[in-house]
């Protein structure tokens, strides 16, 4: 077998400006795709980050029919402090789960005594909140990173539109579910930083004070928005939530709790989904250009071997040595391809890691790209590379190990 | 006992609608250790019946035994085997792999033909460069080399994996006459030295001289047989 890849590093290298053009073409390739899977992979990873761990959480449980009416924020499909605990005891049982948190969601108008607004509300129990969305303490601009009761987080574009700073009293009205109306005064404890996706320009109070204001006799809870402690676990997670929850029945045998992952819940999803498919595509077109470089350059290795082939052939080489040699040939184009390919592309990346580039998403502005790759992505490239290039070889190579020794000696 | 028995051969090549035959109903029969010619003008058959020898291509018709072995009824990959292990080939373009030097162009069919240790290789490569005077240049390669050199190598190579049988279509066609007689000088030593059947093809009258066996080839016919000397050939 090593005199096999001797010999078809002889024959690559007769042709020196051929192979190198070619190894030059899928070195191309696999840097491209490198640096697009690392970048949009980063990006990718960067924006479920902030979703999830800014404010969604990994997982949602709602009353079931919530998630139908949850642009309207509806009080009535809040689950009842039974149902709470069932659900508590079920979620204190999952090793997975890292953290949850229980949110009362509710609409309000927001008041500076001298204007006033509409305002959604998140009534948290921030030590929860905290632990199940980390990111979202360094959402805070200004003001305190912890909320204590009669404090409340708003969003930036509200503090600004409204001329309201840490310190200042503000008035919270909200409706509960019977229609009474009810205020309350709240000191602004802090200012967050717009996100982009739901929930990212809500404000949060502490959940007493949600109680408070909306008149509940027992806590009545939205959603509980659940932390896994690996992410990568999540849909087997969810499955396995579901097929739990779906036993918790009410009293007339219909399901109580629905549950749903961050993707279900947040239009980035979609975004995601299509990073996935362009990333697919690009995939595709490195496949194409591999396939008919190295398909390109391995017939007219053939063509131009007639001759050779015909004495080798002549002398007693057995076809499926033929065919391995000139299979060789194009495995070695492709390892060649595969190994600089991803020595630049690797390169490539470190270079933009080092330049620090800044990107917006939404209302977050300067974020900075952190493209990386994984071993497993570059194996994963290096092996489509080489299965493509052994592909590719392979109907020249067959061409070659069936061509009649008469015929070939023949040719001129 | 023949090394070679040829019972009425016939060799027809189609083009289109025209058949052509090359070969008609050839009957001879060819001893081990012979240095035997075929001749004649172009297009008399001689590089048709080589390639039959040769196991490169099958009669239309006949049969044909080399090596006590009825060549007809090989399968493919039987046929490269049989070749590999039993017949060396000179070319008249000599057919050297360029990318190999000329030690390992000897060393291809012990390598990648008969699989032989690596000790064997070296050895009877060793020996064969010696015997055809190519020790010097054994690592270049046959860009690097003349022309009459070229077959020198091809000689070694034809002969390295000790075949029973060397097939040299016009293998003197490509050189001066000098060098044309030193190969063929070359060629006959080494049937002495190996006992190797040298079968060549040829229509220089000089060269097909030194043959001692001579069959004259017209129109895919044996016209006639010229015995001139030999161990096996009386």
């Amino acid at each position: 077998m090593g005199n096999l890849f001797k010999i078809a590093i002889r024959n690559l290298l007769r042709y020196k400006r051929r192979t190198l053009l070619t190894a030059s073409l899928i070195t191309v390739g696999v840097v491209f795709v490198l640096v697009f899977i690392s970048v949009s992979g980063s990006f990718k990873n960067m924006m479920i980050g902030q979703i999830t761990d800014s404010m969604m959480g990994h997982l949602q449980v709602h009353r079931k029919g919530y998630v139908a009416s949850i642009e309207n924020l509806p009080l009535n499909l809040n689950l009842k402090s039974s149902a709470v605990t069932r659900l508590e005891n079920i979620l204190n049982k999952q090793q997975e789960i890292t953290a949850y948190s229980p949110r009362i969601k509710f609409g309000g108008m927001f008041s500076n005594f001298v204007e006033t607004t509409n305002i959604r509300l998140n009534g948290i129990y921030p030590d929860k909140e905290l632990k199940t969305v980390p990111l979202l303490a360094s959402r805070i601009i200004e003001g305190k990173k912890n909320l204590e009761k009669g404090g409340i987080w708003i969003p930036e574009l509200l503090a600004k539109g409204m001329k309201v700073k840490v310190g200042d009293t503000i008035v919270v009205v909200a409706t509960n579910k019977d229609g009474s109306v009810n205020g309350k005064q709240f000191i602004v404890a802090g200012v967050l930083e717009s996100a982009t996706g739901p929930g990212g320009r809500d404000g949060y109070v502490h959940i007493d004070d949600a109680i408070e204001v909306l008149r509940m006799e027992d806590i009545e809870i939205s959603e509980v928005a659940i932390r896994l402690r690996d992410f990568g676990k999540l849909n087997a997670f969810s499955k396995k939530m579901d097929s739990l929850l779906s036993e918790e029945l009410n009293q007339q045998d219909k399901p109580v709790f629905e549950l749903h992952t961050w993707e279900k819940l947040s239009p980035f999803y979609n975004i995601a989904r299509m990073i996935d498919v362009m990333t697919f595509f690009i995939k595709l077109m490195l496949i194409a250009i591999v396939l008919i470089s190295i398909m390109n350059v391995m017939v007219m290795a053939v063509y131009e071997r007639i001759r050779e082939i015909g004495t080798i052939a002549a002398i007693g080489t057995l076809p499926g040595k033929i065919l391995n040699m000139f299979v060789i040939e194009g495995f070695c184009l492709g390892i060649a391809g595969a190994v600089i390919g991803n020595i630049v592309g690797i390169a490539l990346i470190l270079i933009l890691n080092a330049s620090k580039i800044t990107f917006n998403f939404g209302q977050q502005q300067g974020l900075i790209l952190q493209a990386n790759v994984t071993p497993a992505n570059i194996a994963a490239i290096s092996i489509t590379v080489i299965i493509v290039s052994i592909i590719a070889s392979l109907q020249p190579a067959l061409k070659a190990s069936r061509m009649e020794p008469i015929k070939a000696l023949r040719h001129v | 006992m023949s090394l070679i028995a040829a019972e009425n051969i016939h060799k027809d090549y189609k083009t289109g609608e025209v058949t052509v035959k090359a070969l008609k109903g050839l009957n001879f029969a060819i001893a081990p250790a012979s240095f035997v010619s075929f001749v004649g003008p172009s297009g008399s058959g001689k590089t048709t019946l080589l390639n039959l020898i040769g196991c490169l291509d099958k009669p239309t018709e006949g049969k044909l035994t080399v090596a006590d072995t009825d060549v007809l009824h090989l399968s493919r990959k039987q046929s490269a085997s049989f070749r590999g292990n039993n017949i060396g080939f000179i070319f008249q373009d000599f057919n050297l792999i360029p990318v190999l030097t000329v030690y390992e162009n000897i060393e291809y069919p012990l390598l990648m033909v008969q699989s032989a240790p690596a000790a064997e290789r070296k050895k009877r490569v060793t020996a064969l460069l010696d015997a055809v005077g190519m020790i010097a240049q054994k690592d270049k390669y046959p860009d690097q080399i003349s022309g009459g050199q070229k077959q020198r190598v091809a000689v070694a190579r034809a002969l390295v994996t000790n075949p029973k049988l060397v097939l040299a279509d016009e293998p003197t066609a490509n050189l001066d006459h000098k060098t044309a007689y030193m190969v063929i000088e070359l060629m006959k030593k080494m049937r002495d030295e190996f006992g190797t059947t040298f079968i060549f093809s040829t229509h220089d009258q000089k060269i097909v001289g030194e043959a001692e066996i001579i069959y004259v080839l017209e129109d895919g016919e044996l016209k006639g047989k010229e015995v001139k000397g030999g161990k096996n050939n009386g």
